[in-house]
């Protein structure tokens, strides 16, 4: 009974952790179709802003869910600004270009920082079921990420920004016409796509180690849980971040951690064969 | 087909050119390097077989691969654990052939069928090589063996036996021979990646990199040539991993990290996406300038992810095209040659 409870936690920790990762890139890569290879590092640099301010002496809910964000999202609109609006449309140069950003935050952040491994303690302290003793923070980390897709979504389908900011992206000539810049708007919505990133970052800091090649870790199943989530970037990835991050845990419980991911990869490959418009091109067609 | 050679062909010319070059390279090594300077040409011929593999399916293909390195490490293995079981190396340098192309056959038959397009195909290659890294990585156990050959994880396998006659499993090939050996498979790849240009199906896969529905509507099964094509890089790619692993009698898992993945890129985004010379002397310059940056001293600060990053950023906002397009544009416009007739600007 205790292992069934502790296994339900497992998974749907695994699941939340999978879908934070996945959130800044469903709206850069899903809703914009920028495809930022630097995803990863984006969510290396929420973490390290997390260990040093907190090492500071910053608290560390302020670290995780103001700093980060912040740091990371500016971050965002001047690479944007800078590097990645001159390769809209252009997929693979935006690869290309946005992999060089990823190799040279990697390489600014081991020259001032170093390269070894950091971390911060997770808050709240441990509770037990039967003989399993489990992290608070992980519970709460359950509840926030439910939180922050909720609020995604509402952001998105309920207020102007986010109805400006979906126009754009099916049409930009028309909301040109109507008054808006659609640079703005690009510039605004990566700006939120990196600070979520960030955030995520930030969040996932106290239960993983960090250092500068961590988001080598991450790209890759983040893109992989987009894509396979399809057109509907948001419902897409909550979906498909379920469904991954319910085979990896599972797998890695009877086996290891590499053996998981090898499975979730093999998973993801198979779907992809079978449903090659994504999840949400087969189901939940009409949603966000 | 037409092979007639017309010496008035700038094309033409431009292979006699870097033919020349090559055998007088062959004919000449031994003679002009010392052992120490020809060990590091050996490695050298090695990685611009890599990036000659890379500068096919990119450039030519139109499959941008960011797991190129995974073949170059799976023909690696191969050989080595074929060598180590065997005994001998003629059987071992064909599977280091064989396996990666079959391999990309069937990763291939799953992105190509399934119509993964650009984005996803670079992310699912990325994402086998990773794998292939973490997996190796683990690997250091008693139990993780295949044959008389253990994978010993992290550590990597070391004492590979190189190269011996043909034949003769107890004499094995000396410097100049090994030599002799890479130069000569570095020139048939070369030519034969030619020859395959020419032929009907090389000109198919161009024709998919041009317009794939257009080549769809023509009635080519766009699919297969594809996965044939990366098929061929992949064992190419395989062959590069052979020698570099014959030649070092060494391999350990960074092959599969993201170091490599990322040099061959640069190699052809370098050198020039679309030619095969271009990756070539892309290697052949990068590999140079990172045995430069490694003896510097104000190389503490410039890691190489700095310098790397940095040259990809420039490269592709400034120099899209690489470096051999952008000389022979430039040739094109001031030397007083004439601009081959049905060559596009």
């Amino acid at each position: 009974m205790d292992t069934v409870a502790l296994l339900i936690i497992e998974v749907l920790n695994g699941i939340s952790r999978l879908a934070l990762t996945c959130a800044g890139l469903a709206i850069i890569f899903g809703m914009m179709r920028v495809i930022n290879f630097a995803h990863g590092e984006f969510m290396m640099l929420g973490g390290y802003t997390t260990v040093v301010a907190t090492n500071a002496g910053v608290n560390i809910w302020i670290s995780m869910l103001i700093l980060s964000p912040l740091v990371v999202g500016i971050i965002g609109i001047i690479s944007e600004r800078l590097l990645i609006r001159f390769f809209y449309g252009r997929l693979v140069d935006t690869l290309i270009a946005t992999w060089g950003l990823s190799l040279l935050l990697i390489g600014i952040v081991t020259a001032i920082l170093g390269n070894y491994i950091t971390g911060v303690s997770a808050p709240m302290g441990n509770f037990s079921i039967g003989i399993y003793q489990l992290s608070i923070y992980r519970l709460v980390l359950i509840g926030i990420t439910a939180l922050l897709f909720v609020g995604i979504y509402l952001v998105f389908t309920r207020t102007r920004l986010g109805l400006i900011a979906r126009g754009t992206m099916q049409n930009p000539e028309q909301a040109s016409v109507l008054g808006i810049s659609p640079p703005r708007v690009y510039m605004v919505t990566f700006g939120i796509g990196a600070a979520l990133t960030g955030l995520a970052g930030g969040l996932l800091a106290p239960i993983s180690q960090i250092i500068p090649t961590v988001g080598f870790t991450y790209v890759a199943q983040a893109f992989i849980t987009v894509i396979t989530g399809g057109a509907g970037a948001i419902t897409g990835t909550i979906v498909a971040s379920g469904m991954f991050g319910t085979v990896r845990q599972l797998v890695t419980y009877e086996t290891t951690p590499i053996i998981g991911g090898v499975v979730l990869l093999i998973v993801a490959v198979v779907v992809l064969r079978l449903l090659p418009q994504g999840i949400t091109g087969k189901i939940f067609k009409r949603s966000l | 087909m037409k092979f007639a050679i017309d010496l008035k062909d700038w094309n033409t010319r431009g292979l006699i050119f870097v033919g020349a070059v090559m055998l007088a390279l062959l004919f000449a090594g031994p003679q002009i390097f010392d052992l120490f300077v020809l060990l590091k040409v050996i490695l050298l011929i090695s990685t611009a077989m890599l990036a000659l593999s890379m500068g096919f399916i990119w450039g030519f293909g139109g499959i941008l691969c960011f797991g190129q390195s995974a073949f170059f490490g799976i023909g690696g293995y191969a050989y080595a654990i074929a060598v180590i079981n065997m005994g001998e190396s003629t059987v071992p340098l064909l599977l280091s052939v064989l396996v990666p192309a079959a391999f990309a056959m069937l990763l291939g038959y799953f992105m190509f069928y399934g119509r993964l397009s650009d984005i996803y195909l670079a992310v699912v290659t990325l994402a086998v090589t990773l794998i292939f890294y973490a997996f190796i990585r683990s690997t250091s156990g008693e139990e993780y063996h295949i044959g008389n050959a253990r994978l010993m994880g992290f550590n990597g396998i070391s004492s590979i036996p190189g190269f011996n006659w043909p034949g003769y499993p107890d004499s094995p090939l000396w410097p100049d021979d090994i030599f002799y050996v890479a130069m000569v498979l570095l020139i048939l790849v070369y030519f034969g990646l030619r020859y395959l240009l020419r032929s009907h199906f090389g000109r198919v896969v161009v024709a998919i990199r041009e317009n794939e529905t257009r080549a769809e509507y023509l009635g080519y099964d766009v699919r297969f040539y594809k996965m044939i094509a990366f098929s061929v890089g992949a064992g190419i790619a395989g062959l590069a991993g052979c020698l570099f692993v014959s030649f070092n009698n060494f391999i350990n898992p960074d092959v599969f990290a993201l170091g490599l993945a990322a040099q061959i890129i640069m190699w052809v985004l370098i050198g020039g996406v679309g030619t095969l010379v271009g990756p070539m002397l892309g290697s052949l310059g990068l590999q140079m300038l990172y045995n430069w940056l490694g003896t510097q001293t104000f190389a503490g600060f410039l890691n190489t992810y700095l310098v790397f990053g940095a040259i990809i950023i420039i490269f592709v906002l400034a120099v899209p095209q690489g470096l051999q397009p952008t000389a022979r544009l430039l040739a094109l416009r001031f030397l007083p040659i004439a601009r081959p007739p049905g060559e596009r600007g």
